[in-house]
């Protein structure tokens, strides 16, 4: 069973934050690979009448699925957690190559409290490999800081085409806790 | 190298791009692309010079987002393979207006002619109808590669997978532009959307 560590009791309310962002920014396609941080985000996406959520078998066919979508005229999304950057990079070419919007939302794994070491590389590269790939990273660390992280990404990414990745911190998320 | 009964990918694709009218077509990384610039430039050409694996999501992408025009996807047997999973994506959104060939030469010809896992092994028909993908056929004459042609163009009854054999012959390379931004947005133009 998994739990998780510091989130609340009630289901938080940040992923409206993100689910109005997006709905505000005219986003069309949301392709992902589930994480729990994700969930709630997830199923206001499914429930939506004008958002597409669309499950990815890996990470890299969201990023090609976001250059298609644009240069048929729709704006996307990319979900993921921390792990799934790193089966992204080549893929990541596309973007400085065609110029379109690329957003991504990234849970993270492997910081402040993690459990399990094997998510940790993974985890502490995530920053450095969307730079290096020329992705520009921001943060939200708690619930208070989402709308105006959201905001400000989204604003970036869509209008003036910079690549952009908000990495939701496992603070904000709380750490996944493993119970026998 | 080539072997009797195998079809030309040229011929192949000029035959797939010859009444295309709205159809936009994605050219997967290698071979399949500058096949795709020798049929005639278009500004409807989506040539792909790196992303390998990434052809059909990128057509999935511009399925979605134009659900009535004609979306044809052309790669090689390699590039196919590198992205197996997205042929599981695809036959889970089911877009009736995506089509994709797989230019089969059971090679990997732009490094050497190095044997596909196709040459032996994989099914790459089997794989994208397992995969929920029902209209999935192999094609081995030039008249079922005249009848996808023609099919390409029935936006609601995708998606649709063809695996071509073709002969492993290294032709003369016929290149595309290499400016990616601009084959993006001549995409964008001609599908009416304004530049940022």
């Amino acid at each position: 069973m998994h739990a998780r560590a510091d989130a609340a009791d009630t289901v938080p309310n940040w992923p409206d934050d993100i689910f109005a962002t997006l709905q505000r920014f005219d986003v069309r396609q949301v392709p992902y690979v589930p994480d729990a941080g994700h969930s709630k985000l997830i199923q206001r996406v499914l429930d939506s009448s004008t958002m597409r959520g669309i499950p990815l078998t890996t990470e890299e066919e969201g990023v090609a699925l976001l250059a298609g979508a644009w240069a048929g005229g729709q704006r996307g999304v990319l979900l993921m957690q921390s792990s799934g950057v790193g089966n992204c990079i080549n893929m990541l070419s596309l973007i400085p190559i065609l110029r379109f919007p690329f957003l991504t939302l990234v849970t993270m794994r492997g910081e402040w409290g993690e459990f399990n070491p094997w998510q940790v590389p993974m985890g502490s590269t995530t920053q450095g490999v969307f730079e290096l790939s020329g992705v520009q990273v921001l943060r939200a660390s708690s619930a208070a800081e989402v709308p105006a992280v959201l905001e400000a990404a989204a604003s970036q990414a869509y209008n003036a085409l910079t690549p952009t990745a908000v990495l939701l911190s496992q603070r904000l998320i709380g750490a996944k806790v493993f119970t026998k | 190298m080539s072997k009797a009964n195998l079809l030309d990918r040229r011929q192949v694709v000029s035959t797939l791009l010859a009444n295309r009218k709205d159809v936009v077509a994605i050219g997967g990384l290698g071979a399949s692309t500058n096949d795709m610039c020798a049929a005639g430039d278009h500004a409807r050409n989506f040539y792909l010079w790196g992303g390998m694996g990434g052809a059909a999501m990128i057509g999935l992408g511009l399925a979605l987002a134009q659900p009535k025009l004609p979306v044809l996807v052309i790669t090689g047997d390699g590039e196919m393979l590198m992205g197996l999973g997205s042929l599981a994506t695809i036959g889970l959104q089911k877009p009736s207006n995506l089509s994709i060939a797989v230019l089969d030469n059971e090679a990997y010809g732009e490094t050497g002619g190095q044997t596909s896992h196709t040459s032996a092994a994989a099914d790459l028909v089997g794989v994208a109808r397992a995969c929920g993908i029902k209209d999935s056929q192999s094609i081995s004459t030039m008249a079922e590669v005249e009848a996808f042609a023609k099919a390409v163009h029935d936006v609601s009854a995708g998606p649709r997978f063809a695996n071509v054999k073709i002969d492993s012959a290294n032709l003369e390379r016929i290149l595309p532009t290499r400016d990616g931004t601009y084959i993006l947005n001549r995409i964008r133009a001609d599908l009416g959307f304004q530049p940022i």
